[in-house]
């Protein structure tokens, strides 16, 4: 299996850099304007977009994605606004991801949810509420449509846990960087550093790193050690906190050229 | 050993195991690791036994109400009186048995979700004392519905922190405590109130419940020479239902009905029967059933009865009822109200809400299986907290 995603990480392996990717909820900050802030975000050189499936119980997320899950889930967000929200953006030439808690994924239909992602040019799943005893079905679904299972690992993951999730892992290992909820910090934890490399010793995956990045100079630091840099709630707070669409649209086009540039100044 | 490898892989039939994210999984394990070896250790349960008996006030005693069974076909009806607890519902049980397991693994801090408040002050009070520092979630809605449980919280030493997310009931209480877990899970247990949530806790939680039905089940055999022919209890999460069907599991001729709330009527969507109206799905990590919408997404869930408000229910329930050992069924708000008005007119017994749900149920049992039945039925809780909810109902002026 090669998916966008894995052809991705090579590219900036060879490149010698992390590669920056970036979360937008569906539907949010509204129907029309995701797809504009995915288009935006794909032309300030991000590399990869995650789509967040707004979920009624987000429970590893903090405020601000609750609040964006919250306005999103009340416009009518569904499973078709997440496809062609993956859509738009491996329309735009940039590797693409679902973020989703499982629960939506059942009610769906697993193989066809995987089907789907699939057919949208999406490169794999990120699932922060699977457990590997939980995915027998689900690996069965990603490996028969060709798409990257992506698991979670945190800080509190002995090494042998590290060892069995990342067997069952494609596409990059998401290193959850402290132990919390999502949402941007002023620091990125010493957790994270240690974390990638107890990784790296069982997996030549690439790690990328989530969880609190939201600067250029986090972004940097995490480059330094990182295969990719996640940034979420970053974004979406400035698209909360703008004061139209269009000057939060510019907002988020302007830091994510700041991390664009902070992920190739790491090394 | 390790407390990487799960000793039992948490799953009743197709429902249970664990939907939670990775950061909690060492947690989970420690947690049943210590759950395994303190069901095997005399000394831990000597300890659990004699709180039981000094400070929970075990055994609970069962109390015959035939003035309450005219109105129920006239089957006799016998009541284990949960309500006679200290903390006043069945609810002490568990978080007992939680809180010792909570110094067992040399934590300091315990959080709780609480919808009612009955778990909350259950919790508080085990904090207090053992000594623990103690933080209680609680939907900013129900601390408004709740005021007199938050301040006896308050009262004994607890934190009560209001959840203004989603819908600021129960559910979003359990999030906001699993946000909390999964940062502070170092040294904090997450004591959970129900039969739900990730494995070990349906298992764990059943376990210190299952006593309920340890001694009824010899209590109505010592009665009446015979095991009853069904055993009735209110479900929400399931606690005190599974607390009292467990040990009559065995027992094929017994029937086990749980009462799940109907709220307006299962048909107007406007309800917690998670069972009766709901479908398989994944709800703060535990398969079972869930109030979900075609996406999906949970749906809010309505009762008169706080505690019995949530949108999904213990896998093992789920279980009982594909298989068929259990069944269960709605019962409405106004149903729950006639009974609790029965109970409280004909016995002197105030229930809570929730227990009420399960008398309505025995008066619709008791009709149909006629008089020669003996039902056992689990008066889970008593209703002083519900007496603002009642009056109101009633048009009490307070």
């Amino acid at each position: 299996m090669s998916t966008p995603l894995d052809q991705l990480f090579k590219k900036v392996r060879a490149e010698n850099r992390a590669a920056l990717i970036a979360y937008i909820p569906a539907g949010f900050p509204s129907k029309e304007g995701c797809k504009k802030a995915i288009a935006a975000l794909a032309a300030a050189g991000v590399d990869a977009i995650e789509i967040g499936f707004p979920y009624s119980d987000p429970v590893m997320d903090g405020p601000t994605i609750q609040e964006a899950a919250d306005i999103s889930l009340r416009a009518g967000t569904n499973a078709s606004d997440v496809f062609t929200a993956l859509k738009t953006a491996s329309d735009c030439g940039v590797a693409s991801v679902v973020m989703t808690y499982w629960n939506p994924i059942q009610k769906y239909g697993v193989d066809k949810f995987a089907q789907s992602i699939a057919d949208n040019g999406g490169s794999g799943v990120i699932t922060p509420d699977l457990t590997i005893e939980e995915s027998a079905q689900w690996l069965v679904a990603t490996d028969k449509h060709q798409i990257n299972p992506i698991y979670v690992v945190a800080p509190s993951s002995s090494d042998e846990r590290i060892g069995k999730v990342t067997s069952k892992t494609g596409g990059f290992v998401y290193a959850a960087s402290i132990m919390g909820v999502t949402g941007a910090r002023t620091s990125v934890s010493v957790d994270a550093r240690d974390l990638v490399s107890r990784v790296r010793s069982k997996t030549s995956l690439p790690v990328a790193v989530g969880l609190g990045v939201s600067t250029r100079e986090q972004a940097r630091e995490v480059a330094g050690y990182a295969d990719g840099v996640i940034v979420g709630s970053a974004f979406i707070k400035l698209l909360l906190n703008a004061t139209s669409e269009q000057a939060g649209l510019d907002a988020i086009s302007v830091l994510a050229k700041e991390l664009v540039a902070g992920v190739r100044e790491g090394r | 050993m390790s407390v990487d490898s799960q000793i039992f892989d948490g799953h009743f039939g197709e429902y249970g195991g664990r939907f939670v994210p990775e950061a909690l999984i060492g947690a989970l394990n420690e947690l049943e690791a210590a759950h395994a070896s303190a069901k095997v250790d005399p000394t831990f349960q000597a300890e659990l036994a004699e709180l039981h008996r000094t400070y929970t006030g075990r055994p609970s005693i069962i109390t015959e109400v035939p003035r309450f069974a005219e109105h129920a076909g006239g089957a006799r009806i016998l009541l284990k009186r949960e309500d006679l607890n200290h903390t006043g519902s069945h609810k002490i049980n568990n978080v007992l048995g939680q809180a010792l397991l909570t110094k067992r693994m040399g934590k300091k801090r315990i959080i709780a979700e609480t919808g009612a408040g009955q778990h909350g002050v259950a919790s508080a009070t085990a904090a207090a004392l053992m000594g623990l520092e103690c933080v209680v979630y609680m939907g900013e809605e129900d601390t408004r519905r709740q005021s007199l449980n938050v301040a006896r919280m308050k009262l004994l030493g607890a934190e009560v922190v209001p959840v203004t997310s989603g819908s600021r009931t129960l559910k979003d209480a359990i999030n906001e405590a699993m946000r909390d877990w999964v940062t502070n899970v170092a040294d904090t247990h997450y004591l959970l109130g129900t039969v739900a949530g990730p494995h070990p806790f349906p298992t764990m939680v059943r376990d210190f419940h299952k006593i309920i039905g340890e001694e009824a089940r010899a209590q109505v055999l010592a009665l009446t020479g015979k095991l009853p022919d069904a055993v009735l209890a209110c479900v929400g999460g399931g606690s005190n239902a599974i607390g009292i069907f467990h040990a009559f599991i065995p027992d094929s001729g017994v029937r086990l009905i749980g009462f799940e709330a109907g709220g307006d009527g299962v048909e107007t969507g406007r309800h917690a029967a998670t069972i009766t109206g709901g479908s398989p799905g994944v709800l703060h990590g535990t398969r079972s059933y869930v109030l979900q919408d075609e996406n999906g997404q949970t749906i809010e869930s309505h009762s008169i009865s706080a505690g019995l408000d949530y949108p999904g229910v213990g896998p093992e329930h789920a279980y009982l009822h594909d298989v068929g050992r259990a069944e269960y069924r709605a019962i409405t708000d106004s149903q729950a109200m006639e009974a609790f008005s029965l109970l409280c007119k004909t016995e002197g017994i105030i229930p809570a809400i929730e227990t009420a749900h399960a008398l309505a149920g025995a008066m619709i049992i008791g009709r149909e299986v006629g008089p020669d039945a003996t039902l056992l039925l689990n008066l889970s809780g008593r209703g002083d907290k519900d007496v603002q909810t009642a009056a109101q109902y009633f048009g009490i002026p307070l």
